[in-house]
């Protein structure tokens, strides 16, 4: 398209110029945080005490990187021992539900579907002292098998939505083909739709990876100090160093860095989840 | 959306009818593979809202479960409180700007994007990032750009915008609108996202009908553009305003309710009241609350959008 046309069509009929300027304007909001986080997790401790957060570093260091990751090195680990088994367990779950809810579709299943999403949207205080309790009573209060296992079960109603929406766009005439053929429902499951997943997956991996990844109010509940994932830890970090600025900056960084290397790589399917969500694929 | 349509729907009721009359252990495959999951959701989450609202009717207080009926004495105390007061009010507030923010900004950016600009990938990125992001490392950073001494304040003195300088998080007065800066920065690129999908979704033909008819670019931008956005704007509040609702990691890390109870909440004073003062009955009450804020904004939501699915 040419420039004229571009112009012609744009509904304020701003120049070029004006709208490049309000697109800075607001990419620096966007930036100025992440610029303040890195340039001051490459500061030294002298200097970040000094009245100049805005410039670069004179003596640019890894130091505080170094202290942050000792800190946090354990709760990392934590958190990856958390989302690795809490993602693919929901994501199979919300798969099957998904075929279930789009493909076998039984009396009163849109209730069972709607009672199922209400759930995404509960603020889950509501449910936080009955899970604290029925956790100790089972014996996973404390660590991360608990946390596995409420992530797991509160990520039942977003992953079950993605993939029913997801398999809704799959011509039944295949499953009818195969039911013909003497397909079983699970080997449906198994051989035609479960190969074809694998958007849907990408999707809903990346969601509750995401998701769970920055999770605070489960993970500060369920956890003990020993278990913590690297949220709760990043938050004990300012409590307990509170004028190092650069280390708790640092922290930040490396809390931030899985959640934004897989948006970074895999960006348009972290959309489309998060899309999703708002019921409107 | 993607949705059966209604020729598939029957040939899927014709599916079904198939296998009716001879029971197998097929036709129950369905219901047990989803079983599980039903009955997860219907403890976790339906029979723990029940025992919540049970507990908000005891006295409850002290580790000890102590189920003395206390009627609706909670509620009626809490909207006595002081700081319940505050909470509502600041959650009011704070939901209010958030709002406002998201959707200026979000909207803004979106038709700023909708102008065919290069780079608009990279603009798009941008905007989208901090999404990705948790909260906690948000309320870390911009804990520290609105520390009065150090952040945005000397930023501020440095372009001579000294008018714009602010004890933001240090004081009662302005410590809220420095949490929804944080918030609107974060959360603002899912409404740039859902109305430039939007903007997208308006085809050509429209804008150039209404050329011909001789109507003026601003003119469609209020007359055709902003009438279609309505649904997307609708949308857009009730998922940002149920989120507003529920903030809690922005406000632990950033302020933890503080000073005084400038910023505290509803989600932060149950958690308080439970797991700090073990003031369950107290707590499960403000759960309760809480929870009938939410619902109220997103039973009607949620039945209009599966309403609309089965619609079309």
């Amino acid at each position: 398209m040419s420039t004229a046309q571009a112009a012609r069509r744009s509904p304020f009929r701003a120049s070029r110029v004006i709208t490049y300027a309000l697109l800075l304007i607001v990419a620096v909001f966007y930036l100025l945080p992440i610029y303040v986080m890195a340039v001051t997790a490459f500061k030294s401790f002298s200097e970040v005490s000094h009245t100049t957060p805005w410039q670069l570093p004179s003596m640019p260091t890894v130091e505080a990187f170094g202290n942050a990751f000792a800190t946090l090195a354990p709760s990392f680990f934590n958190s990856v021992l958390l989302v690795v088994p809490a993602t693919l367990l929901s994501a199979l779950l919300g798969s099957l539900n998904g075929y279930v809810l789009s493909k076998w579709r039984f009396r009163g299943a849109d209730l069972v579907f709607t009672l199922l999403l209400f759930g995404m949207f509960i603020p889950y205080q509501s449910i936080l002292l009955p899970l604290v309790l029925v956790l100790q009573k089972i014996e996973l209060y404390g660590g991360i098998p608990g946390l596995i296992l409420t992530h797991v079960v509160y990520g039942i109603p977003i992953t079950t939505l993605i993939f029913r929406n997801y398999y809704a766009a799959i011509p039944t005439e295949v499953i009818e083909a195969a039911r013909i053929d003497g397909a079983s429902v699970l080997g449906i499951y198994r051989h035609i739709m479960f190969p074809i997943s694998m958007p849907g997956f990408v999707v809903v991996l990346i969601w509750q990876f995401t998701s769970i990844w920055n999770e605070f109010l489960f993970a500060v509940t369920l956890t003990l100090p020993d278990q913590w994932p690297i949220t709760v830890a990043l938050n004990g970090l300012a409590g307990s160093l509170l004028a190092h600025y650069e280390i708790q900056m640092a922290g930040a960084l490396l809390a931030a860095l899985p959640p934004l290397v897989i948006y970074i790589v895999l960006g348009r399917y972290f959309i489309r989840g998060l899309l999703a969500g708002a019921l409107k694929g | 959306m993607a949705v059966a349509t209604p020729a598939t729907a029957t040939r899927e009721r014709s599916l079904r009818g198939r296998s009716l009359g001879s029971f197998s252990w097929d036709r129950l495959t369905p219901f047990l593979l989803i079983a599980p999951s039903i009955i997860l959701i219907a403890i976790f989450v339906y029979a723990f809202i029940g025992y919540t609202a049970f507990v908000s009717t005891t006295t409850w207080y002290g580790i000890v479960p102590d189920y003395t009926s206390a009627g609706l004495t909670q509620y009626t105390d809490l909207f006595g409180l002081p700081r319940f007061q505050a909470d509502i009010q600041n959650t009011v507030q704070f939901t209010v700007l958030f709002l406002a923010g998201c959707i200026l900004l979000g909207f803004g950016a979106a038709v700023l994007l909708d102008q065919h600009v290069r780079g608009t990938i990279i603009f798009q990125n941008i905007f989208l990032f901090p999404l990705a992001i948790a909260f906690v490392v948000t309320g870390t950073v911009w804990r520290w750009m609105l520390n009065p001494n150090f952040g945005i304040n000397l930023l501020l003195d440095q372009l001579h915008l000294y008018f714009l300088e602010s004890p933001w998080l240090a004081d009662t007065r302005t410590a809220l609108y420095g949490v929804v800066i944080a918030a609107v920065w974060q959360m603002s690129g899912f409404c740039m996202a859902m109305f430039l999908a939007g903007l997208r979704a308006i085809p050509d033909e429209l804008r150039e009908a209404a050329r011909v008819d001789g109507a003026s670019e601003g003119r469609i931008f209020v007359r055709v553009i902003l009438p279609l956005m309505r649904p997307i704007t609708l949308s857009a509040v009730i998922i940002l305003g149920h989120i507003s609702l529920k903030i809690f990691d922005l406000v632990v890390v950033m302020t933890f309710g503080g000073p005084g109870f400038a910023t505290d909440m509803p989600s932060l004073y149950m958690w308080v009241a439970v797991f700090r003062q073990n003031l369950y009955g107290r707590g499960a009450a403000i759960a309760m609350v809480l929870l009938l804020m939410v619902a109220l904004l997103i039973v009607p939501y949620l039945i209009w959008s599966l309403r609309q699915e089965t619609e079309r």
